[in-house]
């Protein structure tokens, strides 16, 4: 099976805000792949539809159109179906503090997937011998909690941040999943911890061969651990490809502006784009980035005579496969080989 | 299930066991430390064993008419410490017998309803769609349905006996509670864990079970002091009324038979103020309990110690 | 000097014993300049902050001075601390959502200030300033009649800094500004912030726990852990060419995009900051440092000169041999 592990066909996630609102276009035609073993991130300002776009993979949210496949086969929604996906697509959350149950102590927190899917029995009828606490002392001691007996009898509140991340990834790990999908996962941890827990998410990755989805809007995580980047703006994915092509060379204006407003780079002129991320029950026609494009605006799109098709004509969702594209009028016009 | 499990079960159930036990010691420590929940805890305490011990304290027989052995109405004496009733029975032997009427009726019914009140409020917080607007609505029926005239409704088609009391008192009394668990629950529910635990697979069994009530259970616990109180004096009312159970002796019956005898136009106060204190005793002893619970268990109403993300001096701007 | 702080040390009495959270700092920022401070949760530096105002909290114990134009905040009389606290240095504060009040429109908001300490400015005269304030932030004057839930979390970051400038203080202090912000709406943010330093001649002092940020917006950085600044310099300098070894993590821990170095190899530090309340002896980094030596179990390093205009707090600054990064 080389097929990747985790694709998006032509998804739809719409809300409906309420009696007489428009529809929150969440999610609005996305077409993703992430291969086995592989590190993708998907990166976007708050409100860009990042996180709907995580949840719906994990099943968390069922999508009014396309589909979900996980390991070449669609997406159940039924409840065994969803228990057994479960199992092999495990979520990070973006806060350890409010991920784990105050009144659950650090070996309850980790056991309780295991309970859940009755994991002990599963494998003693594979006939490997095991208990719950191997299991839960395995699963934290992947997660660099060590030694593990150490931390059974503590509560959340008597651990650091960066400890609190690691008992929330040790519980995704106690189940043996074959996808992380972690939303944010050291924003709101201090700045010495975030490399720790960025380095085990990659040694997860070597030593377990584990497929790990990263929602961020920190480009500079991406360029610590992301082997691929979909860069995300109003329900659609506007460019993808290897992170060092959209990171080195980014041919999408909005990725051109995110990239140089971050503090690191000072090569680059801050392109800050003025007003708020648009709101998604309001997607403009054409390119929907075209009213905050600087492109646009600074003539760019006009001297390649793509200017009127900016405004009015709406890009193709941009496929799963492939190398690196961006939807984008002007990045088309500038390298006519590309379909 | 095969020996391999259990034996790991064991262990991790121990070390739960040994957490929850440090954690209670940690709750009594506190509670300690609230004078006035100590005094209500006192109170209680005493009253819980007069209950108990009424065989020993006072004899039974002294509860029949028929072998009253006072005269009508006689003033405290030596022999009558608290005087005697119109039919002259002692009135102290009727108060402590009295005792374990009206904590039985107060106990189980807070009981009754504390259990139907968490159950609707966790389900009613917990679901989406119709069944929480269902639990939802019925909860606020039960609530704008003036309480002692369906009480009173309830009891006189029952009719009068002590288990009647208290379905009725339990039946009646839940909605409060059920609102106050439901914004509970509505605000857990919002927590990451609960996302975390969905993620991980876990049922809405699961969900409300592990997660949900064992982060509501301190205001269930709190609250259920302030029903008990509740539960009590609507048991002297529904009693007061003529709607208790007429073979029993409880502080509400006492009272009716004193208004019947007419012991305020007599002047036998001895009839009247005793039961009203033992009634008034009670209550407060359990509200100061709840109180001092839902300070230790409520942390908005507890001053902690300052932390680095904590604001203190955002007040000063407002 | 618009601030000047000296040998300052700040110590919660609790429950578990003191709680040392500032110790020993000295601290300067002129009119017209930015000093940004960085360190991560529970080094001190909202606890620094809150003290420039004494806003500290009352279970505090001071010693040191803070001085705001030469007078000194620590003992000043009432009266004047809350004219201080207005219309000479203001804060900003992180969370703008839940600072403003939610059913009083933007402009009430920004006038309140205005109108308790200058109580001979008409009404008119209020207004006006309130629309040249929020033009200041680049907010159109029309949204004076807004309610905060109608904004969005730049617009009232905006607004919180309009508020923060509303009695022309010379000292603003910003914690963690843009903490809750996205990268777009921070850079608009901080780009504003850096122009009205320019502009009005303010000090302005930045804390955040992003060494980065501080660095693009900044002119000078102090680098603070375990209550105490362990490295001050130049802004550029210290990001880019740290002194002390936490400096220099902090410098790490965002990488620079292009850095091959930092591709799939994420820096970070093991362990976790102190408790404040159990200290390790000597240099108070030591456990974690990479470059640690025996005798920093021993001796905690006074802040030197590291170079022209900085300073840093290691024994291994000013050692030719073994000088760090």
């Amino acid at each position: 099976m080389n097929g990747p592990l985790l694709e998006a066909r032509e998804l739809q996630v719409r809300f409906h805000a309420g009696r007489g609102k428009r529809p929150v276009r969440a999610v609005d035609g996305v077409d993703l792949a992430v291969g086995r073993g592989e590190i993708v991130a998907l990166v976007g300002e708050s409100g860009c539809g990042k996180t709907t776009l995580a949840r719906t993979l994990l099943g968390l949210e069922r999508p009014q159109d396309g589909t979900v496949l996980f390991d070449g086969a669609p997406l159940g929604y039924g409840s065994g179906d969803l228990k057994r996906y479960r199992r092999r697509a495990q979520l990070i959350l973006q806060d350890p503090t409010g991920a784990l149950n105050p009144r659950q102590t650090v070996y309850e927190s980790v056991a309780e997937g295991l309970r859940i899917h009755r994991a002990v029995a599963r494998k003693q009828r594979e006939g490997i011998e095991t208990s719950e606490v191997d299991l839960v002392s395995a699963a934290l001691a992947k997660a660099g909690l060590r030694p593990p007996e150490g931390f059974f009898m503590t509560y959340p509140h008597e651990l650091s941040g960066g400890q609190r991340q690691r008992v929330v990834i040790a519980g995704a790990l106690a189940l043996e999943p074959e996808l992380l999908v972690a939303d944010e996962p050291v924003s709101s941890l201090d700045a010495s911890i975030r490399g720790e827990i960025l380095a085990l998410l990659l040694r997860l990755r070597d030593e377990l061969g584990l497929t790990v989805l990263v929602v961020t809007h920190d480009l500079g995580l991406a360029w610590n651990i992301a082997d691929r980047i979909a860069v995300m703006y109003l329900g659609r994915i506007v460019e993808v490809g290897s992170t060092e092509q959209v990171l080195q060379a980014p041919e999408h204006p909005y990725t051109q502006a995110l990239l140089s407003v971050v503090p690191e780079v000072e090569e680059i002129e801050p392109v800050v784009l003025a007003g708020e991320p648009p709101d998604p029950s309001r997607i403009p026609d054409g390119c929907r980035f075209h009213p905050r494009c600087q492109a646009l605006a600074g003539g760019a799109a006009e001297a390649a005579g793509v200017a009127d098709r900016c405004i009015s004509d709406p890009l193709p969702v941009i496929a799963a496969h492939g190398g690196h594209r961006a939807a984008c009028w002007l990045a088309e016009a500038r390298s006519p080989s590309s379909p | 299930m095969s020996a391999g499990e259990a034996v790991p079960r064991l262990t991790a159930r121990q070390v739960t066991r040994r957490r929850r036990r440090e954690s209670a010691r940690r709750t009594w420590n506190e509670f300690r430390s609230h004078r006035s929940g100590v005094v209500g805890l006192g109170i209680l305490v005493v009253f819980v064993l007069v209950a108990l011990g009424a065989p020993l304290l006072a004899d039974a027989t002294g509860l029949k008419v028929t072998a009253a052995t006072g005269g009508v109405l006689e003033a405290p004496s030596a022999e009558y410490w608290l005087g005697t009733d119109d039919n002259g029975r002692s009135v102290l032997t009727l108060l402590i017998w009295g005792a374990r009427v009206s904590l039985f009726v107060g106990l189980l019914a807070t009981a009754i309803s504390m259990v139907i009140g968490t159950l609707v409020g966790v389900a009613s917080g917990h679901f989406r769609g119709w069944p929480s607007s269902v639990l939802f609505r019925l909860t606020e029926w039960f609530l704008v349905i003036p309480f002692l005239p369906l009480a009173i409704v309830m009891a006189s088609v029952l009719g009068a006996s002590l288990i009647n009391i208290v379905l009725v008192i339990g039946v009646t009394s839940w909605p409060g509670t059920a609102l106050l668990i439901r914004a509970q629950t509505l605000s857990i529910e919002e927590r990451p864990f609960l996302e975390r635990a969905r993620a991980l697979g876990a049922g809405h069994w699961h969900q409300m079970s592990r997660h949900v009530l064992p982060n509501v259970m301190p205001m269930v616990f709190a609250n259920t002091t302030l029903t008990v109180a509740i539960a009590i004096l609507t048991e002297t009312t529904l009693s007061f009324l003529g709607l208790g159970d007429p073979l029993r002796v409880s502080w509400g019956s006492m009272l009716d038979d004193a208004f019947g005898a007419g012991a305020i136009t007599t002047g036998a106060w001895w009839f009247i103020i005793p039961p009203g204190i033992c009634v008034i005793l009670v209550v407060l002893s359990f509200t100061l309990i709840g109180r001092a619970l839902e300070e230790i268990f409520n942390p908005r109403l507890r001053r902690g110690i300052l932390d680095e993300t904590s604001k203190p001096r955002r007040r000063e701007r407002s | 000097m618009l601030l000047r702080i000296r040998d300052l040390d700040v110590t919660y009495r609790t429950a578990a014993g003191p709680l040392p959270a500032v110790r020993g700092v000295n601290l300067d920022v002129n009119a017209g300049q930015s000093v940004g401070l960085a360190g991560e949760s529970g080094c001190g530096k909202s606890t620094l902050a809150a003290t420039i105002l004494r806003l500290q909290p009352p279970s505090a114990r001071l010693s040191g001075s803070v001085l705001v134009d030469g007078e000194d905040v620590l003992t000043m009389r009432w009266g004047p601390l809350r004219a201080l606290r207005w219309a000479g240095a203001s804060m900003v504060f992180q969370g703008a959502l839940h600072s403003l009040n939610p059913v009083r429109r933007i402009g009430q908001q920004i006038a309140e200030p205005i109108r308790l300490h200058e109580p001979s400015v008409s009404g008119a005269e209020a207004a006006r300033r309130v629309g040249e304030l929020l033009e200041q932030v680049g907010l159109p004057a029309s949204r004076a009649a807004t309610y905060p839930h109608q904004l969005s979390g730049g617009q009232r970051q905006r607004v919180m800094i309009a508020m923060a400038l509303a009695c022309r203080p010379r000292l603003v202090i910003a914690d963690e500004p843009t903490t809750a912000l996205d990268v777009m709406v921070q850079a608009q943010v901080l780009t504003l912030l850096r122009d009205l330093v320019r502009d009005l001649d303010i000090g302005l002092l930045l804390i955040s726990h992003d060494l980065s940020v501080l660095s693009s917006t900044c002119d000078r950085v102090a680098v603070m852990y375990a209550g105490r600044i362990v490295e001050e310099g130049a802004a550029s300098q210290v990001f880019k060419d740290p002194r002390h070894p936490y400096a220099a993590a902090l410098a790490g821990a965002f990488p620079l995009i292009g850095d091959l170095a930092a591709r799939f190899g994420p820096a970070g530090l093991p362990g976790d900051p102190p408790d404040p309340r159990h200290l390790p002896t000597g240099c108070s980094f030591h456990p974690r440092c990479p470059v640690a030596m025996p005798s920093c179990a021993e001796t905690d390093p006074p802040a030197v000169p590291a170079g022209p205009g900085r300073t840093a707090a290691c024994l291994l600054v000013g050692d030719p041999e073994r000088e760090p990064a």
